[in-house]
């Protein structure tokens, strides 16, 4: 019998604690499947974050370090300073790194750190009850802006990717999406081209992911997937938005 | 022939797969795991291509895909 699709070696036999169709699932796969391919599995260094995607390190077969909430980047910066060989990647959620992390996340992509972070974004802060995060969509719901998210009180949401595309120190920055199969093989190649950025030593990369959360948007996942190609790519657009050569 | 290997402890019968297959070999089971859930399950009956469209949409990794 030929395989024609197994699971990757670099994920662990655990089964995910995420809800039903929940984006965090497709992306760690996707991780496992871009470090078994690149052959880093020794190399690869993971930064966890605080939030739905701390306990990847549950998942993914690598070794992997908690950082406090929002500190992904500075942990990572200080683990790739003493290992430079490694690949070191952090993966954090919105709240992560467009709230709290915002200075760390910031000034690590400011000086170029040769880091790559992974970026989830699905407009909320899933773990603690789906409160509005700064990537919150103008006029979304949330339980913490139950009329909407209005701009006049509550400001617009965050473009990490155009705010870091003009600093100096990133060279690979690009948006993607879990929202259809097509879209999740353009998440994998992203995936792969911002390591391999870092593993050229070009800069700092980051690739932000608009993900599903199906039950803090409650909607069924089908049409989180929808609301994320329809409405949410509005305000997002997908795309490389910066890439140097 | 295609054969689609879905692990029902895994599966939360999400139904992504299910609508995503062009092919709509996939359906929702009657069938309940031990999470209680009603897992999704590959018709035999069915054509599948091997597109692993399932195997991309699915966010537990429950779907293995095999040729004989």
């Amino acid at each position: 019998m030929k395989k024609i699709y197994t699971r990757p070696n670099a994920l662990k036999d655990t089964h995910f604690h995420y809800c039903p169709g929940c984006g965090h699932g497709i992306i760690n796969r996707i991780i496992a499947e871009v470090i078994d391919e690149l052959g880093l599995r020794g190399k690869a260094i993971c930064v966890a974050p605080a939030g739905c995607g701390m306990l990847i390190y549950n998942y993914l077969d690598i070794d992997t370090l908690e950082s406090a909430h929002g500190r992904g980047a500075a942990v990572a910066t200080g683990i790739k300073r003493v290992l430079p060989e490694n690949l070191i990647f952090s993966y954090q959620g919105d709240g992560d790194l467009a709230a709290i992390g915002t200075a760390e996340g910031f000034h690590a992509a400011n000086r170029g750190e040769l880091i790559t972070v992974i970026f989830v974004n699905n407009g909320v802060y899933g773990m603690t009850g789906g409160q509005m995060a700064p990537t919150t969509l103008k006029e979304q719901i949330t339980t913490t802006t139950p009329s909407g998210r209005n701009p006049v009180n509550a400001g617009y949401p965050v473009k990490v990717c155009e705010v870091f595309s003009v600093l100096d120190g990133t060279s690979y920055l690009e948006r993607v999406a879990v929202s259809s199969p097509a879209n999740i093989k353009k998440t994998k190649k992203a995936i792969i081209k911002a390591f391999q950025h870092q593993l050229n030593r070009t800069g700092f990369s980051l690739v932000e992911i608009l993900s599903p959360c199906p039950t803090n948007w409650k909607m069924s996942p089908l049409e989180a997937f929808k609301w994320i190609d329809e409405v949410m790519t509005k305000q997002f657009p997908l795309g490389v938005i910066k890439e140097v050569k | 022939m295609i054969e689609i290997k879905i692990d029902q402890e895994r599966c939360k019968g999400c139904s992504l797969c299910v609508e995503f297959c062009p092919k709509k070999a996939l359906f929702i089971s009657e069938k309940l795991n031990m999470k209680g859930y009603f897992v999704a399950a590959f018709d035999e009956k069915k054509e599948c291509t091997g597109c692993i469209s399932c195997v991309l949409v699915c966010p537990d990794v429950a779907i293995e895909v095999y040729k004989n």
